[in-house]
């Protein structure tokens, strides 16, 4: 019996997975580009005498088009002006009185008392910071914005939900308009309708349709089987059926679209704002950054923080249901009463222009005028803590930042580090990365090891120095073994184009400054989501910080970082994870709290400890959702780029902003197009990722 | 036995649902009749989905016709197929003698709002509207004035008990409160034939018995054509006039409830039905024979009395039984052997498994 089982086991046949064979050829070809690259110094930086002049191509036959098509968009432009001068001459003219009463009468509606006092507070807040004129222009943007992307979201969603077909085309499209960064088109926007007001109103219509698009889908989806065939059973018509039963049915998640549209809509006429010709809310931060006047831009960027939560609160108040049922307040302000207020608000308003025609009723000056001190004292702050500030930076900057951009290689030198690394170092460092792999290997599988092959030599040679021929065949072949063939082609296809295009510096810089948010976002917002998922009183405490953070509107973050760090690549980073540190929190939580209760219970009945159960057995199982928690981050670090740029980068978003400055719509939209396409083929290669996990 | 064949209301003729990517091809050459296992086989293979499988089966004017079968037997496609949810892929189903497959949309439409009910498993509820406004829904569908709707609709809720709810939500009510909704909705517009859709299982056991007790009520009360589909065998047993058994698309089994115990079709049907105890689902019509001469014994119990309530008074010495006949048929003759027999096969049913 001993015999053939010895016989078995003395000739160990190693079985080659299929998979691991072309990352063998990927390891070689890596390995040949590594040693060539000081002969062949193409192989790091693509030569210039090879790109290609698409975006000029792109100018021309935009020039062409644009000329004859012009004036037809200068006429639609000149006809939105109409409607938008009376919107914001509406607003401008409305006394404030009128507008705090009808506003409150709203909050009241839509969830109670509470609501109502913090609207009035907030407003009063602007009244008195002097912002009320510039937060009515910015206001009456929004109102005309909303209802276009609205009506256009509902009709595209039904038309997604009705036709199969069109469907994948649709939500192509929604995909490029929600990951191209909006100062990719607002400049053939620009040379279309002509320098105004008209831009911004557009491309937040642009930006803020998808959110609408995708939640009346889902609502119309969603509609049970048993209510449609109800509907259906009593005879109704198509058309019945359709406004009678499927829509109401699904409003609730339609006006989830209608809160998000909104706020997307905010968000992006605040953006708008840097084309400026508009004297709204985001035009006084943006000149108040750039003239270095904290204080203002403290108090203007609070307005606008005001602004979003209260606009946010009072539509997802309409939008869902209290699960305590509605407040007293809500049940007694009927739909009557809500008219009677807003009647009531009406005539405020013009027995107050009547009487006093001319009486601006705005307070003189306002706080803004009187933040000399709080100026002198923030930059006193800023300049007392120096040390801390100015060492966390550097300390980020020579530690984390250098290193993965120019490598341990290029940052090893007198310069930076204060020391160079000896040839011994050097190969102790290869010796290292060598061994883990090895461990690895051994120990785990191919895929960590191979893993932290990658790493290792990519923290050597830096973003920077790692050659493309084996970054995009690297990238291309991870495509293809996690999600096929199709996106393998995207992934090479949308590299070559880039690199092409003479934008693979650009490119590069983006992937690492994104590469670093992520894993800090990961590694910080990770640990905070595990203490939110252990004590009752981080969550709850997290949970309203990650509410304020996700409602703001992304040019917010600007100010604290630039503030505390000025302008350079570590205040770029900083603003970037503020925006995309809240995914990381909140799924990470709550993949922990939904991990199923029987195999947690079984886990600790073996015996494990708690930081065993967390690692073994909750993280594990909580990995697809923390999964689409990285999607996310890694979605609000590439559509935060191209605000960061206003704070000075040298990746695709400055490359977006700079063609904006020169008005070049070729080069915008192709670095534009390039950020969306890391968004989608991210996207895409984690869903790919999560999927393969769940089916096997 | 003397029963008076009673009109057909329904009928259904070899009624195919077929799912897949070109079910028409299968169905092109009229007059050609196919092996339907035959068929069904070759459905199967070319990867087709036969949902339901060439059913036929007619409903009389105020029965109840349940039909019966495991999730996945194809019995909610073929209600489905009644009422032209599902688009039948082959066959005709006569509704007072005309095809429903041949309406228009708009013909169609006028059916469902005058002429059928649907109650639905997940209740259907409109989640916007009151209970007054869900109840009153199909009669404003059809544009009738609000007075005339509520005050209809008014009526129909106190039918189902659920009086003084009326400005209640859906999500407020409970899940047997839920579906008296949902069947005073179906019954709002007055329809002679009504589809339930296993009306009563996503209830607890215990309200589910109520709900059955209250659906047995309303239909002693209002006598409407009945369609009855559902996969708890003792909910079938208890309601059904008639009952069909499905598997795999096919009817394999119509008769009524006693038939099927006594004389199942096949191995399937006898072991679907093994726990079903006999003297509960026979009755007394059920084994009453003529009395061919003989003086009616004295002790007169109505056709639909179940073995099991017989078995006391068999105890005390009774030997014969004299079955009410239905109106002026005359009465008919069971005797305690018969039920005895029943007894004993039961007896030896129970011994072998």
């Amino acid at each position: 019996m001993t015999a053939p089982a010895a016989s078995f086991r003395s000739s160990p046949r190693v079985a080659v997975e299929p998979a691991l064979l072309p990352w063998c050829a990927f390891v070689v070809l890596s390995a040949l580009c590594l040693v060539l690259k000081a002969d062949f110094p193409w192989l790091v930086t693509f030569p210039k005498e090879w790109t290609l002049p698409l975006a000029p191509t792109i100018n021309a036959a935009t020039d062409a088009v644009v000329t004859v098509v012009q004036p037809a968009f200068r006429a639609l432009s000149a006809v939105l002006d109409a409607p938008m001068r009376g919107a914001r001459l509406v607003l401008v003219w409305l006394p404030w009185p009128a507008v705090m009463l009808a506003v409150a009468a709203l909050a009241l509606k839509s969830s109670g008392i509470r609501l109502a006092a913090f609207a009035l507070l907030a407003l009063a807040y602007i009244l008195l910071a002097g912002y009320w004129p510039q937060s009515m222009s910015t206001l009456s943007l929004v109102l005309l914005a909303v209802p276009i992307s609205t009506g256009l979201g509902f009709a595209l969603g039904v038309l997604g939900h009705g036709s199969a077909r069109l469907r994948p085309a649709l939500l192509g499209a929604l995909d490029l308009m929600q990951t191209v960064p909006a100062f990719a088109y607002l400049i053939p926007l620009l040379l279309l309708f002509g320098f105004g007001p008209v831009v911004g109103l557009i491309a937040s219509a642009i930006y803020a349709t998808p959110p609408m698009v995708r939640n009346t889908m889902l609502g119309l989806d969603r509609v049970p089987s048993d209510i449609g065939e109800a509907g259906l059973m009593s005879g109704c018509t198509r058309r019945q059926q359709f406004w009678q039963v499927e829509v109401p049915t699904a409003l609730p998640q339609i006006l989830v679209g209608f809160n998000q549209t909104t706020m997307a809509a905010l968000s992006m006429v605040i953006v708008a704002a840097i084309i400026g010709g508009f004297e709204d809310i985001g035009w006084e931060v943006l000149s108040s950054m750039r003239k270095a006047e904290f204080g203002q831009s403290i108090l203007s960027g609070l307005v606008i923080a005001l602004l979003a939560i209260l606009i946010d609160r009072l539509t997802i108040g309409f939008a869902k249901q209290r699960p305590s049922g509605p407040t007293a307040a809500m049940i007694w302000m009927t739909g009557r009463r809500l008219v009677m207020a807003l009647l009531l608000a009406a005539v405020l308003a013009i027995a107050i222009r009547l009487i006093w025609p001319d009486g601006s009723w705005l307070p003189v000056g306002g706080l803004r005028m009187q933040v000399g001190g709080i100026n002198q004292w923030l930059l006193g702050l800023v300049r007392d803590y120096a040390w801390f500030f100015d060492g966390l930076r550097n300390g980020v900057l020579y530690c984390l930042l250098l290193p993965l951009r120019i490598g341990i290689s290029g940052a090893a030198v007198p310069a930076i580090w204060g020391f160079s690394f000896s040839p011994t170092a050097n190969a102790a460092y290869f010796v290292a990365v060598l061994l883990a792999t090895a461990l690895l290997l051994h120990r785990v599988s191919w895929r960590p090891a191979l893993a932290v092959l990658v790493a290792g030599t990519l923290l050597y040679t830096g973003f920077l120095g790692f050659p493309w021929p084996v970054f995009i065949l690297g990238i291309a072949l991870l495509a293809f073994q996690v999600a096929g063939l199709r996106l393998a082609l995207f992934a090479a296809a949308g590299f070559l184009l880039i690199l092409v295009n003479g934008l693979w510096g650009a490119l590069i810089q983006s992937l690492y400054l994104c590469t670093l948010a992520v894993l800090l976002c990961l590694v910080i917002g990770g640990a905070l989501g595990v203490w939110a998922a252990y004590s009752e009183r981080a969550s709850r405490a997290l949970r309203s910080v990650c509410d304020a953070l996700q409602t703001m509107p992304q040019f917010v973050f600007l100010i604290p970082a630039l503030m505390f760090f000025k302008v350079g690549e570590f205040t770029a980073l900083i603003a970037i994870m503020l925006y995309a540190i809240v995914p990381p929190i909140r799924y990470v939580e709550h993949g922990l709290r939904h991990v199923r209760a029987d195999i947690v219970e079984a886990v600790e009945q073996m015996g494990a400890t708690p930081v065993q159960t967390l690692l073994q057995a909750k993280l594990p199982l909580a990995l697809p959702v923390v999964m689409l928690g990285l999607n996310q981050t890694i979605m609000a670090a590439l559509s935060m780029l191209a605000i960061a740029a206003l704070v000075g980068t040298r990746d695709l978003g400055q490359a977006v902003y700079v063609a904006l400055g020169k008005a070049d719509a070729g080069m915008g939209l192709i670095a534009g197009l390039s950020i969306a396409f890391l968004a989608i083929l991210a996207d895409r290669l984690i869903q790919a990722a999560v999927a393969g996990r769940a089916t096997g | 036995m003397n029963i008076v064949t009673p009109s057909i209301k329904l009928a259904c003729r070899n009624v195919w649902k077929v799912y897949g990517r070109r079910p028409a091809y299968y169905f092109d050459s009229r007059g050609y009749i196919i092996e339907p296992d035959a068929l069904a086989e070759r459905l199967r293979a070319e990867a087709h989905l036969p949902a339901v499988v060439d059913a036929t089966f007619e409903v009389a004017t105020g029965e109840i016709f349940v039909i019966m079968g495991l999730s996945g037997s194809g019995k909610s496609t073929l209600v489905r197929c009644l009422s032209r949810l599902v688009e039948p892929s082959a066959g005709e189903i006569l509704l007072d003698g005309q095809d429903l497959l041949k309406a228009s949309g708009k013909e169609l439409i006028e059916l469902r709002r005058h002429a059928m009910g649907m109650v639905f498993q997940n209740f259907g509820l409109l989640p916007h509207l009151t209970i007054l406004g869900n109840v009153a829904f199909p009669l404003k569908i059809q544009g009738k004035p609000v007075k005339e709707r509520e005050a209809r609709a008014r009526e129909m809720i106190a039918l189902v008990g659920l009086e003084g709810r009326e400005a209640s939500f859906p999500h407020q009510l409970s899940g047997g409160q839920q579906q008296r909704v949902g069947i005073a909705r179906s019954l709002a517009v007055g329809p002679e034939l009504w589809f339930l859709d296993e009306p009563f299982s996503a209830l607890d056991p215990l309200i589910r018995r109520q709900m059955q007790d209250e659906f047995l009520r309303l239909q002693r009360m209002l006598k409407k054509t009945i369609v009855f589909i559902t996969h708890d065998m003792a909910e079938a047993f208890r309601l059904a006039d008639r009952l069909a058994i499905m598997r795999a698309g096919k009817i394999v089994q119509i008769g009524r409830p006693a038939d099927i115990v006594l004389n199942p079709a096949d191995d399937y049907v006898a072991q679907f039905t093994e726990d079903m105890p006999l003297l509960r689902v026979i009755t007394a019509g059920d084994l009453a024979a003529p009395l061919e001469g003989a003086a009616a014994p004295d002790e007169t119990i109505t056709a639909d009395t179940s073995l099991e309530e017989l078995i006391p008074r068999l105890a005390s010495g009774v030997r014969a039984f004299s079955v009410a006949g239905e109106g002026d048929a005359p009465p008919a003759l069971l005797t305690a052997a018969s039920v005895l027999a029943v007894l004993e096969r039961e007896q030896k049913r129970r011994t072998r498994s």
